[in-house]
């Protein structure tokens, strides 16, 4: 018998995911990703000019990333003040971004990321890492490539792919890994949790066969957002103007 | 070039657009023997240069590019400008006042204020400092009060159209002046706020439309059906 998750899924299963791009028009650059029930928002600014100017850097661009849970996207509320946790989180989701941008090219000026959590339940830092790629392709920032981020663990002696919350927080091991797609390296791992070599080994190649398929759905999600027929944006008829 | 329109393939970070004995021109990035693409756009190739047409992103500023500035503050020897890129620009008082200059605030604010657009050419810039601009040049200047829209860079071409057929057309039935930066600003001078307000929406369509075919129809059709509604009030 294939043993099946609490949510029904088979050990090497990804939850249902959702992409969006281009939600927020205001920002410079946005994204939208779900997997399963955790939902996660990303807005990108930039690059843009410091301020305080001190922060600038002559030999390239700072980034500026903030990854922030809200209040209503846990049962008991979350406070809204950043936590240790969500500022660990923000420097990790930098570190993984950072490899597939070039800052080089815009000394002097910053890249403003803010990824917010609407809802967690579990692998908020992969989700975020994810929308944070698209976002930044939005945004026109030059890239290296998209990065594709997942995690792997092992509940219940058995090694899983994608944990959600329950599974996350019952677990005996949490891998969470990104990917930069164009040069395979991987830029975000991290380990929670107990594993041989053989489970890690194991783990590690589940995640990245995650990403893979994550980062298939990155380029769909671009490829429709940018083939998809444009409703003509002004009706013919119009409305006479009212004043 | 009636091929244009077909090498232009859709790519996006991180995609081979080529392999081999080629040169990474803008929006692309060379690794090994292969070229990949840096932003999402369209990628063309030019000899043995390949380069992405970029549809998303900030304006780079380019020495001698022509563009359109709105200004943002006011120094002591200079105003700066946003011309819709990374770096806020310069425009120094020396580039306007021919001999020496009087370091008050007040006569700089006499000649552009807070707000002012101005169509100015990029005469320096390096990654080490901001661009500076000038106005010293046929045409160049303060631009009167009107109408500013922005347009992706890409989508120029298209707004001016074959022989600048598309503007034309849009400056005819409009009457309104039309000005377009290299920033990807667009300012507009018309009789008519309603005019002005016209050209702004035609310029949305434009870019948003611009790769479905029979568009230059829409668009004088468009105009046309304003045009007259808002003379029958």
């Amino acid at each position: 018998m294939i043993y099946k998750r609490i949510d029904g899924r088979a050990p090497d299963e990804l939850r249902p995911i959702k992409m969006a791009l281009g939600v927020l028009d205001k920002a410079d650059g946005s994204a939208y990703v779900e997997h399963g029930g955790t939902k996660v928002l990303v807005a990108v600014y930039g690059p843009r000019e410091v301020h305080p100017r001190h922060l600038a850097s002559p030999e390239g661009a700072i980034i500026r990333c903030r990854y922030h849970m809200a209040p209503f996207s846990t049962q008991e509320r979350k406070n809204p003040a950043p936590s240790r946790r969500e500022i660990e989180l923000s420097k990790v989701i930098r570190q993984a971004l950072t490899p597939a941008m070039f800052l080089e090219l815009y000394p002097r000026t910053t890249i403003d990321i803010f990824a917010e959590v609407l809802q967690a339940d579990g692998g908020t830092r992969c989700a975020c890492v994810t929308a944070c790629s698209l976002a930044l392709a939005d945004a026109g920032i030059p890239l290296k490539g998209l990065v594709a981020s997942c995690a792997a663990g092992k509940y219940q002696d058995r090694i899983i792919l994608d944990l959600n919350d329950v599974e996350d927080k019952g677990c005996q091991a949490d891998l969470p890994v990104a990917w930069l797609s164009t040069t395979g390296e991987i830029t975000l791992l991290q380990l929670n949790g107990l594993l041989t070599e053989e489970e890690f080994q194991e783990a590690l190649n589940l995640a990245l066969k995650g990403c893979r398929q994550i980062y298939e759905k990155q380029k769909e999600t671009l490829m429709n957002y940018y083939t998809a027929p444009a409703k003509e944006l002004v009706s013919e008829t119009g409305q006479e103007g009212s004043k | 070039m009636a091929t244009q329109q077909e090498d232009r393939k859709l790519v996006f970070p991180g995609d081979l657009i080529a392999e081999g004995d080629y040169y990474a021109g803008d929006n692309t990035f060379k690794k090994e023997n292969r070229i990949y693409a840096t932003r999402i756009g369209l990628a063309t190739k030019d000899g043995r240069k390949v380069s992405v047409i970029a549809l998303r992103g900030t304006y780079e500023p380019k020495i001698g590019d022509v563009v359109i500035g709105k200004v943002i503050d006011i120094g002591f020897t200079n105003w700066t400008l946003d011309i819709l890129s990374p770096y806020i620009a310069i425009l120094n008082a020396s580039d306007v006042f021919r001999r020496g200059f009087d370091p008050h605030r007040d006569s700089l604010s006499e000649v552009f204020g807070i707000g002012d657009i101005v169509l100015a050419e990029v005469s320096q810039f390096d990654r080490t400092r901001d661009p500076l601009l000038t106005v010293r040049g046929p045409g160049l200047g303060k631009l009167a009060k009107g109408r500013l829209e922005r347009i992706t860079p890409a989508k120029i071409p298209r707004l001016i159209g074959k022989k600048g057929s598309m503007i034309t057309l849009l400056k005819a039935e409009t009457g309104c002046q039309i000005t377009i930066g290299k920033n990807g600003y667009v300012h507009i001078l018309g009789k008519s706020p309603e005019a002005e307000e016209l050209v702004s929406l035609a310029i949305r369509k434009i870019e948003a439309e611009a790769h479905i075919p029979g568009l230059t129809n829409r668009i004088t059709d468009f105009l046309r059906t304003r045009m007259k509604a808002s003379e029958s009030k």
